[in-house]
């Protein structure tokens, strides 16, 4: 059958993500968030899931509506920080010990997710070392310097923001959008990705940022 | 008693003096980003931000302003002629792998033997944030930082050892604050330049570790630049 990863709707594409799946969200500094799909997961209503995601609260993601929506066991990100005096929601439902936070040095987030996608389970990095991030975990020396073993991560459903796709599931990105796409896509058993415009024509090669053997539903959502 | 302290892009200015020609750069949130607006006209560098861009230029413009164009602090940007963009994995390896030349870092406190503590002021009522700080401080090839020599109330910032949580560990080799510049070696802390019309008992009475005074100490100077607003 010829492949086709075009999904007929953002609920359509996540009408199977269970109770306490782990969901791994693209989106840096105001660049490549898949706010369509979280909306539609916040709408899907499955509970107890872990994010990883790099910042709980950037005022540009709607990941703070799943932490309203009291979908959230866990967060594994970088930037737990709300920017007003006020706590964000996150911050709340930390404080009040009612959601777990994981915070992680961003170039160990990065490369766990990495690791997941890419068949190691775990890895030393000397980042971290002689800081309070790395207690409790194994150090080890190498070359003179303290390192930490850093455990591979791992993802139900990837949730990735991209600017065309094409039925094939590759997809290419503006500028910094591109961010955790690539490692995601490849550490979760489920890649979805939300893009601005569909291709009707197979994409060049060489406009191949993400292909679609990592990437499982694509949905047009404009924007 | 000394002029008035450097303001914050006085201190920019300085750090941005002794960036050297073809460097990989990366500059902090802060007052460190400043540091691009005053580089000498001779040098041509390429910025590295930690979401992935290499040779980040100028703020954009509302004209050219793109919303997926950005650098890790949010703020949307251009790129410079040159620039490419890579994935958050290869970014961090970039920067973990010695490959980023400097990196000017802010700081809350800094100690004699190079700790740095900037990434966690244990705020009542917010939550971490430690983004890229520990992957820069750990790896860049060098560390400096750009902070106020002391608190708002007037406590050293420059310690035997940090109070705050550490970033990484003997990390820092140099330092510019309002008051000197400052480096970081096997003999602690060596003052480079200091303010005129400070003495070094000014300066030791403001510094919460041992000073040594380079023999060819330098009076401390910066053209005026006006804070915005």
């Amino acid at each position: 059958m010829p492949i086709d990863k075009r999904a007929g709707s953002p609920t359509e594409a996540l009408a199977d993500v269970p109770d306490g799946a782990t969901v791994l969200i693209t989106g840096f500094g105001g660049a490549g968030f898949p706010n369509v799909l979280i909306r539609a997961l916040r709408d899907r209503g499955a509970k107890g899931l872990t994010l990883v995601v790099n910042s709980a609260t950037h005022r540009y993601s709607l990941t703070h509506e799943l932490i309203e929506a009291g979908l959230v066991r866990k967060v594994i990100c970088t930037a737990a920080r709300g920017r007003g005096n006020e706590p964000s929601p996150f911050e709340r439902l930390w404080m009040e010990g009612r959601i777990e936070l994981e915070c992680v040095p961003q170039g160990t987030f990065t490369e766990r997710i990495r690791a997941g996608g890419a068949g190691i389970p775990a890895f030393y990095t000397p980042v971290g070392a002689g800081t309070e991030l790395a207690r409790g975990k194994e150090v080890r020396s190498f070359e003179g310097r303290d390192h930490v073993l850093e455990p591979a991560i791992k993802g139900d459903l990837a949730l990735v923001r991209a600017d065309t796709a094409d039925r094939y599931g590759n997809l290419a990105f503006r500028y910094t959008q591109l961010n955790f796409a690539p490692v995601m896509a490849m550490a979760a058993r489920t890649t979805v990705a939300e893009v601005r415009a569909l291709l009707d024509e197979p994409m060049a090669h060489d406009r191949v940022q993400l292909p679609g053997a990592f990437v499982d539903r694509v949905i047009a959502v404009g924007g | 008693m000394p002029v008035e302290p450097l303001n914050r892009l006085q201190m920019a200015w300085r750090a941005a003096q002794d960036i050297g020609d073809g460097l990989v750069v990366n500059l902090g949130l802060g007052m460190p980003v400043h540091v691009a607006d005053y580089l000498r006209p001779e040098v041509d560098v390429f910025i590295q931000s930690e979401n992935g861009v290499i040779g980040a230029g100028p703020l954009a413009s509302p004209e050219v302003v793109d919303t997926d164009l950005v650098d890790a602090g949010s703020r949307r940007i251009t790129l410079r002629p040159g620039a490419a963009i890579v994935d958050s994995a290869w970014s961090f390896a970039m920067i973990r792998g010695g490959h980023i030349d400097v990196t000017i870092l802010g700081a809350f406190e800094v100690a004699a033997n190079g700790d740095l503590a900037n990434w966690d002021m244990r705020l009542p009522d917010k939550g971490p944030l430690v983004g890229g700080a520990m992957d820069l401080a750990a790896c860049a090839r060098e560390v400096q930082v750009i902070m106020e020599h002391t608190t708002r109330k007037g406590a050293p910032r420059l310690l035997e050892a940090c109070t705050l949580p550490l970033t990484a560990v003997r990390c820092v080799r140099r330092v510019y604050t309002d008051l000197a510049v400052i480096d970081i070696g096997p003999a602690g802390m060596v003052v480079r330049e200091m303010q005129e019309g400070m003495s070094e008992v000014d300066l030791r009475q403001r510094t919460g570790a041992p000073l040594t005074f380079a023999p060819d100490c330098r009076v401390l100077v910066a053209p005026p630049i006006a804070l915005p607003g």
